[in-house]
């Protein structure tokens, strides 16, 4: 499977991240190579087979309707960037 | 979910609301499809502990697994899963004995993992119905699809808060609040149809008492798909999404004005765009939201960190005991146990809240018939007046209906006083005997009172007197308006006109 | 030998014989970091004022009974910097976490707390988690402490150089594809990885959420079994963590594995493996024979596409855990950018390795419309056939004995310009977390150069009590785990 520049463009922007086009190009170039041996499980007949997603054997674990309480107010935004009056702040978003 | 500035302008004219200016060559109806997302009433989110009460300061309601941080896990809230199932019972809906959580991603500032967990492939419950009633006739709206998500958070870009053009805002309270996505088939023919269907829908869950159902405040949303085709053809145009539309006379207006938008582009040549629109409730318009070539890719994924949510017979059983009696069986009981006609019924019942205020009024002033027609008449107009008030938080209780029933039986007052002292109640909320103490509102029956007004009023009007006793029977009216208007209206009605022609026929 | 050379059940038998302190263990820990850190590199943080403290306060209350003196009590592990220690610095090695402190505790960290573990510090590993090598860390580069041209392996190399060169008594890593197992292989400690969902992963910070476990990398096996005992069992605030009783695991460590049947995979046997590896493996297994298992060959016919499903699935899960690292709530934001998707782009470009960039690129790929089907669906699909492969052997055998890396220790660079290389050097630890089965990495000779190589021994879904008993007769009649690295 060959992934073109375009293609690296596009799944950049997906994933948002900034490529230049030296990485770009790289990119292109490793994620060929990788997804060329990736064709390898197309050997593989797999109709018929369910897909694994969870590995153990594990259903319906829940936990009761109780309110616990929320962080501390200082802790809530401890870590963010950027605050302000309780908030996170971030450049504007446009509708 | 608005990624990128959209400062095209709207492609198509804007049109008038309503928009009757086009002489349509042909006849068109609408299919409509509705989305409806419904936060549900538990006391915590649904992944973690935080509390879901409305209007806590920003972030307050918020932890480590509401805020996305690194590591940390959701599980599932049980209430949140027997409230879907409640619901999809509610709504006819197969459950599914196998279902899966999903991951949708994508990065939007108020969606801390940059991704939604929700259902997918497999979600909680399929193959449902809806049954509405339009112009007196039933219909089945199909239920495509239940599913459990959680909410995202808000993002608060008003300049008056941000003090400034530069910034967003985020608050995570709402962030991880429980929501169910209950998505329609495109059965609707109509914008009405659309109205009556949103108002059932929210009747059942109110019924079910799994969400507050508040459009305003958000716990109930609604987008729709819609798109118009001569009447008769069994072809779909294509269709449009709109969005925002924030209370039901707006899901009405919405779809209306896109019904004609669309009817007249296709009048006039031209082809339906594809696009996701917002409803712009200043306006009136709908406005497209962002362009095809921004369509999100969302990788959906079955999410890793829950596992399956499997449900057995046995469980659904024992949830379908549980549930409340519903509007249908409401009808029929309201029927049977008061006499009151069908579509009385059926208007008392399609609100939980207001056969509740019916039953309770009744149990005060047992006479089905009359509270019916108050409730029917002066109390849901009253509402309406008040962009569908809620009648739980209506100033007017069954207490004060029912006083006011009894003043009327009682003779304390008319008729014609009661409808002041109504409006009295609506706006100050005092009891109705306060209100007719307070104004003297109280019925003149004493008769030798009543007789000197009337002697009073006959004497100082005999060409009535004579036209009347010439035949003119219409002067009967004018004389009891008299009588009616010297005693501020509170004169015994029945009193009067027992005088009055006593009076007049010697 | 220094204090720090020792074992926590040697520690522990010492303390309880009341010969030794906390305070003085951890002091002599302390005094080998200063020792031979700068050389290795082991570590992102080191606790050093808030372990000494730490490791007094314990003696204190040991000393008044306040507390009971439980195997771990008053020994210094490391932990991994991509698992969540409230107050504490955690990074996953990544500028874009370079300045976040948890308010919470994962589950392992708050049970170790539990039995009054002095906490060293948090050890550099790959980028969350994703290499084999140690070299992909915004920290620098770690260094194996058996020849420091070499990678320590990888992702946890910086626990297990730690626990060898005795930077700390014992260490807990994580393991998605092999990155507990390959790191001990390459540096001679014993590492285990559980079962998928033995051991809770709340506050482990997700690389690849359906294959992650965190479990113990120490230096014999008994150890090992100390740290699982701490550390495994089921948690409420992990869905996936299974609820069932946790064994005392000290319990399985007898020697006597008479009548135990050993598998050996023959497709763990492929060209280009190194030929001292294999000579290695074979050893063990005689020995293992001659203690009275028998063994045979068995074929795990799937194995040759578990480095390509695995390459699937866990960069696709790794681009939507990855996601969140978006410079508004915590964490490394781009100081300079024009709009939020602006700052969104650079945030993530600048705060990532190249190598975890490709990964979050492969997954989004294979997660986007049109692929989902050809790639990540086909590989779950692989993953149900990998798993059944492993279902069918332990049918018939108790253990699966294999090498865990094809070759030892390589060289600091060799293979960070070819990635797809990088990947196919994980071929035997990957199909084990494929199919969520436990094993073990465990000493078992040395290359002329005096490279560690490790013995993997592979159990079925729990089987961990099994798999450490063989490690443990295998180490009470061999000598290789007691071999220090010349510092």
């Amino acid at each position: 499977m060959k992934i073109s520049i375009e293609q690296v463009e596009h799944v950049a922007k997906l994933a948002r991240l900034h490529l230049s086009e030296e990485e770009k190009q790289e990119m292109s170039e490793k994620l060929s190579q990788i997804l060329t041996y990736m064709d390898k499980l197309n050997e593989l007949n797999t109709e018929g087979i369910l897909p694994t997603s969870h590995v153990v054997e594990i259903k319906n674990v829940f936990r009761e309707d109780k309110v616990e309480p929320s962080l501390p107010e200082d802790q809530a935004l401890q870590n963010a960037p950027d605050r302000v009056n309780g908030y996170f702040r971030v450049p504007r978003v446009i509708e | 979910m608005l990624l990128h500035a959209h400062t095209a302008t709207h492609p198509y004219p804007t049109l008038p609301y309503p928009h009757t200016s086009i002489l349509l060559k042909m006849e068109y109806e609408a299919v409509i499809g509705l989305e409806v997302h419904t936060q549900l009433k538990t006391r915590s989110k649904i992944f973690c502990s935080c509390s879901t009460e409305f209007g806590a300061k920003p972030n307050h309601n918020t932890c480590p697994i509401c805020q996305g941080m690194p590591g940390v896990l959701p599980i599932l809230n049980k209430q949140v899963v027997e409230f879907g199932i409640r619901t999809a019972l509610a709504m006819n809906c197969t459950i599914a004995d196998y279902s899966l959580f999903a991951r949708k991603n994508y990065f939007y500032p108020d969606l801390p993992k940059a991704y939604q967990i929700s259902q997918y492939e497999l979600p909680l419950a399929q193959h449902g119905w809806i049954e509405i009633q339009v112009d007196g006739i039933s219909k089945k709206i199909g239920v495509t699809r239940i599913h459990m998500e959680e909410d995202a958070g808000k993002s608060i870009h008003d300049e008056n808060i941000t003090g400034s053009k530069n910034y967003s805002f985020i608050d995570f309270n709402r962030c991880g609040m429980p929501l169910l996505e209950i998505v329609s088939e495109p059965d609707m023919r109509s914008p009405e149809e659309a109205r009556e269907y949103l108002l059932k829908l929210k009747g059942i869950l109110e019924y079910l008492e799994v969400s507050d159902c508040n459009m305003e405040e958000g716990s109930l949303r609604c987008d729709a798909n819609i798109s118009v085709r001569p009447k008769g053809s069994t072809k779909l145009g294509t269709k449009t999404e709109v969005k925002n539309m924030n209370s039901f006379k707006n899901v009405q207006r919405a779809l209306e004005y896109e019904m004609a938008r669309q009817i007249q582009i296709l009048e006039e040549g031209g082809r339906i765009v594809q696009e996701t629109c917002l409803w712009d409730v200043d306006q009136g318009v709908t406005r497209p939201m962002r362009s095809k070539e921004e369509a999100h890719d969302y990788r959906y994924f079955p999410e890793p960190d829950l596992v399956p949510l499997v449900i057995d017979k046995e469980w659904i059983e024992q949830i379908r005991k549980s549930l409340p009696e519903l509007a249908d069986a409401r009808t029929a009981r309201f029927i049977s146990q008061y006499g009151i006609p069908e579509y009385d019924a059926r208007v008392l019942t399609a609100s939980k809240f207001i056969a509740d205020y019916y039953e309770n009024t009744v149990k005060l002033y047992p006479n089905p018939k009359v509270v019916s027609n108050w409730v029917m008449g002066d109390i849901l107009r009253k509402l309406k007046e008040h962009e569908e008030a809620d009648i739980r938080t209506c100033p007017i209780t069954p207490q004060h209906l029912a006083g006011m029933l009894k003043l009327i039986e009682e003779g304390t007052i008319s008729g014609k006083i009661a409808k002041v002292v109504f409006e009295d109640m609506y706006a100050t909320g005092k009891m109705p005997e306060e209100i007719v103490k307070e104004k003297g509102l109280i019925q003149i029956s004493d008769e030798k009172e009543v007789a000197a007004v009337v002697d009073r009023i006959i004497a100082a009007n005999p060409e009535t007197v004579a036209q009347y006793k010439a035949g003119k029977q219409k002067a009967f009216g004018f004389f009891v308006g008299e009588v009616m208007k010297a005693t501020q209206g509170k004169a015994n009605p029945q009193l009067v006109n027992k005088l009055l022609k006593e009076k007049l026929s010697t | 030998m220094e204090l720090c050379d020792y074992t926590i059940h040697e520690l522990h038998e010492m303390m309880k014989r009341r010969e030794i302190t906390s305070r003085q263990i951890t002091e002599s820990v302390l005094s080998r970091i200063d020792q031979v850190e700068s050389r290795i590199r082991a570590y992102i943080t080191v606790l050093r004022e808030e372990a000494l403290e730490q490791a007094g306060t314990i003696d204190q209350k040991l000393q008044k009974g306040e507390i009971p003196l439980t195997p771990l009590t008053g020994i210094p592990i490391a932990v991994k910097d991509l698992i969540c220690t409230r107050g504490v610095l955690t990074t996953c090695a990544a500028k874009i976490l370079h300045n976040f402190i948890p308010p919470y505790d994962a589950t392992v960290i708050a049970r170790l707390k539990q039995q009054n573990i002095v906490m060293v510090g948090k050890t550099n590993l790959d980028q969350f988690g994703m290499g084999s090598s140690t070299e992909n860390s915004y920290y620098g580069i770690t260094r194996n402490p058996w020849d420091l041209s070499r990678v320590p392996g990888g992702s946890s190399g910086g626990s297990a150089a730690a626990v060898i060169a005795g930077e700390a008594i014992g260490a807990l890593g994580t393991d998605t594809g092999g990155s507990i197992r390959q790191p001990s292989s390459f540096c001679s400690t014993t590492g285990l990885k559980p079962t998928y969902g033995r051991v809770s992963r709340y506050g482990l910070i997700a690389y690849a959420s359906s294959l992650d476990q965190i479990g113990p990398i120490a230096k014999d096996v008994t150890d090992c079994a100390i740290l699982l005992n701490a550390i495994a069992g089921y948690d409420p605030k992990d869905s996936t963590s299974v609820n069932l009783p946790t064994p005392d695991y000290t319990r399985a460590l007898v020697p006597d594995i008479t009548g135990l049947k050993i598998g050996i995979p023959e497709e763990y046997f492929i060209a280009g493996m190194d030929g001292e590896v294999e000579e290695k493996i074979w050893e063990a297994v005689r020995v293992l024979e001659k203690l009275g298992a028998s063994s045979e060959k068995v074929s795990l016919p799937h194995t040759e596409y578990a480095v390509a499903a695995y390459y699937i699935i866990a960069p696709a899960e790794a681009s939507s855990n990855l996601a969140r690292y978006d410079g508004v709530k915590y964490g490394y934001r781009a100081d300079k950018y024009t709009d939020l998707i602006d700052m969104y782009m650079t945030t993530r470009s600048q705060g990532f390795t190249p190598e975890v960039k490709r990964r979050i690129m492969l997954g989004t790929y294979s997660l986007s419309s049109g692929y989902y089907d050809a790639y990540y669906l086909k590989a779950q699909k692989v993953r149900t056939l990998i798993k059944r492969d492993f279902e069918e052997a332990f049918k018939k055998y108790d253990v699966l004995i294999a090498p865990v890396s094809p070759t030892p220790a390589f060289k600091i660079g060799e293979k960070t310009e070819d990635p797809l290389q990088m990947y196919l050097s994980d071929i035997f630890t990957i199909p084990i977390n494929l199919a969520g089965v436990t094993a073990l990495s465990i000493p078992c000779g040395f290359t002329r150069d005096g490279l560690p190589i490790g013995l993997q021994i592979i159990g079925k879904h729990f089987g961990e009590e099994t798999i450490l008993k063989v490690a443990y007769a295998f180490e009470q009649n061999t000598e290789h785990h007691k071999k220090k690295p010349p510092l």
